[in-house]
């Protein structure tokens, strides 16, 4: 991780005096033992419902309560292809659905709120200030507030039971901490670029497309992995707006497996819940260097 | 937020004469407003719902007639409604008991994390990983079976002798398991604490350490003090957040907040009253009455902040 550098630990100097030094800096051997014991139990429950998710979904229904070790006794991968066409569309549907959505929420998040950035970071205008602090305060502002006239106005629209209620506001910059990481982002890049760029005959947008863009890709990249994680576990926007199955997104689509009373099938359930998470997963391990600076920048969940 | 204050750097008119001056402030706003556009034009998807929901709130609509002024009566209908009062007791029940608890385990992790320790990238993902996951409908539904009557945590406490509990049909246990859901995802704001603790520099643990500070005294005097800034961040982000809970309410018990009501989130009522029933007005009044009890709590932790909060480092 370039993100992170190691404490300093003070040297291993046999010196009694400088035993509460090396206390602080876990040099000792037990006391390194006993944080990586307590580290991992503490690891290991907060990593056993996820363990025994994927183990459950590759068992046979009948042995998923009564036999509660991780290894199966008994395999019964079919769980996964069962799974796949149990609801009334097959996931495939599904998870085009939700990746449809995805891309496109990235693509408007990325456009939108570049340039809003790039305007509050880079150029100055008038009512910069009070726009900005317009942008920091709806960052606080919870969204139920709106909820209720977005919804009549999308239904005025006729915009209810398609994507445009989840997609059309990414383009339009309404996420401000995405706006608010990358004025950060762009803060931090020396201001004789735009000068020399400006010198050299570019107007702002030259500068924005040539200069600026690709200097910015970390923080791009950042948003990109906190959007598709973020709007790819939504479940509130899809819930109001998408009625039609045939539109349901992927978390749309599991909830339906709760719908019928006393279902037992929870071997499919648990195959497409681990399937619905394993995009996440992927781009956690993919992109946690962006992950791990953005939350420490922003402090976005 | 600490930075919004920060002056932007941006290009300083130089000296020249007026009117010269002029067009170029004109150039300049034309180009600034231009990058601003798509993000004025969200701003009235925001604005404008803004106030438009405060009229509702003083109304009577069902999304078929036009909207009725009333008054203050949805108001007065809320203070006599026993569902949303218990749905406020749920949301405050839940908000005070989760957020300092997983505040407190992020801190703690953090601090063990902190010190010089080999496979930090490993640890931190992993304490990390549930954050993301925490929201799925796929983890809120795993818990379900977690801690249904069959699940692994009844399994587990059966081997201290403990009888299996009804976690998510007994209305005494419903609500911490979404408890505990939510101290599962302490990721988050344990990474900005570990990112916090990086600046404190060691050289104070080290002098606190020679003039004979107990570990305890360090962690008050030097820890907590310099941490406050961001504890005081985590805390106002997680109460924000855990106000505004919707997805694990609404799918632990399949939308209807049970068993008696005890998972029914302030959300998951006012989603019931708006979109189940089209009491668009009565949700709308619900809606402003929540911001107004967030902006209150806000205030009080940024003014509390003065007494416990550290700036001056």
């Amino acid at each position: 991780m370039s993100t992170t550098l190691p404490t300093p630990r003070a040297a291993k100097k046999p010196d009694e005096d400088a035993d509460v030094l090396i206390e602080r800096f876990g040099s000792t051997r037990k006391s390194r033992f006993s944080r990586h014991v307590i580290l991992c139990v503490i690891g290991l429950v907060m990593m056993y419902p996820l363990l025994w998710l994927v183990s459950s979904s590759l068992k046979p229904n009948d042995l998923i309560f009564s036999d509660l070790s991780l290894w199966p006794a008994d395999w019964n991968p079919a769980n996964y292809a069962e799974g796949w066409t149990a609801l009334e569309y097959d996931f495939g549907v599904y998870f085009s659905n939700s990746i449809v959505i995805v891309v496109l929420s990235i693509i408007g998040n990325l456009f939108s709120c570049s340039l809003a950035a790039y305007g509050f970071a880079r150029l100055n205008f008038t009512g910069r200030k009070l726009f900005f602090a317009l942008m920091l305060g709806t960052m606080m502002l919870p969204g139920h507030v709106l909820l209720i006239p977005q919804y009549i106005l999308f239904a005025k629209l006729g915009w209810l039971n398609t994507y445009y209620p989840l997609l059309v506001p990414n383009f339009l910059a309404t996420n401000a901490f995405y706006i608010f990481l990358m004025v950060q982002f762009m803060r931090s890049l020396p201001q004789e670029l735009d000068d020399a760029a400006r010198i050299d005959g570019c107007g702002p947008f030259r500068t924005f497309w040539s200069i600026i863009l690709p200097l910015c890709r970390p923080a791009f990249a950042t948003t990109a992995i906190f959007t598709f994680i973020s709007v790819w576990n939504e479940f509130f926007g899809p819930l109001l707006y998408l009625t039609d199955p045939e539109l349901y997104t992927v978390p749309l689509a599991l909830r339906q497996f709760i719908d019928s009373e006393g279902q037992s099938q929870w071997g499919q359930m648990f195959a497409m819940s681990v399937l619905s998470l394993a995009p996440i997963i992927g781009f956690f391990i993919a992109g946690q260097k962006y992950l791990v600076k953005g939350i420490a920048t922003t402090g976005l969940k | 937020m600490s930075t919004e204050s920060a002056v932007m750097p941006g290009a300083v008119d130089p000296p020249a004469p007026q009117a010269n001056d002029r067009r170029r402030r004109v150039r300049k706003d034309r180009a600034g407003y231009l990058f601003l556009l798509p993000w004025f034009i969200g701003m009235l998807f925001t604005v404008v719902p803004f106030f438009a929901s405060l009229y509702l709130a003083f109304t009577d609509y069902n999304l078929l007639n036009a909207p009725k002024w009333i008054g203050l009566e949805n108001f007065a209908d809320m203070f006599r409604d026993p569902v949303l009062l218990k749905s406020l007791q749920v949301t405050f029940v839940y908000t005070f008991v989760s957020v300092p608890l997983s505040l407190a385990a992020a801190l703690g992790v953090a601090m063990i994390l902190n010190r010089g320790i080999r496979g930090l990238p490993w640890y931190r993902a992993v304490f990390y990983l549930p954050s993301l996951l925490g929201a799925s409908v796929a983890v809120v539904l795993l818990w379900r079976y977690v801690f249904g009557f069959d699940g692994i945590v009844n399994a587990f406490l059966g081997w201290f002798g403990v009888d299996a509990i009804s976690w998510t049909s007994d209305p005494d246990y419903a609500l911490t398991t979404l408890i505990i859901l939510h101290i599962w995802t302490f990721g988050s704001p344990m990474v900005i604490f570990l990112a916090g603790l990086r600046q404190i520099p060691t050289m104070y643990y080290e002098a606190a350490a020679v003039d004979g500070a107990s570990k305890w005294r360090r962690f008050r005097s030097i820890t907590l003090p310099l941490l406050s800034p961001i504890i005081f961040f985590n805390l106002i982000q997680s109460l924000i957040a855990s106000f505004q809970t919707f997805t694990q309410g609404f799918v632990m018990n399949n939308g209807g907040g049970g068993p008696a009501n005890s998972t029914l989130f302030y959300n998951l009522y006012l989603y019931q009253q708006g979109f189940g029933q089209f009491n668009m007005g009565y949700a709308s009044a619900m809606a402003w009455t929540l911001l107004v009890i967030i902006a209150v709590f806000t205030a009080i932790t940024f003014l509390s902040a003065k007494y416990w909060v550290n700036y001056d480092n």
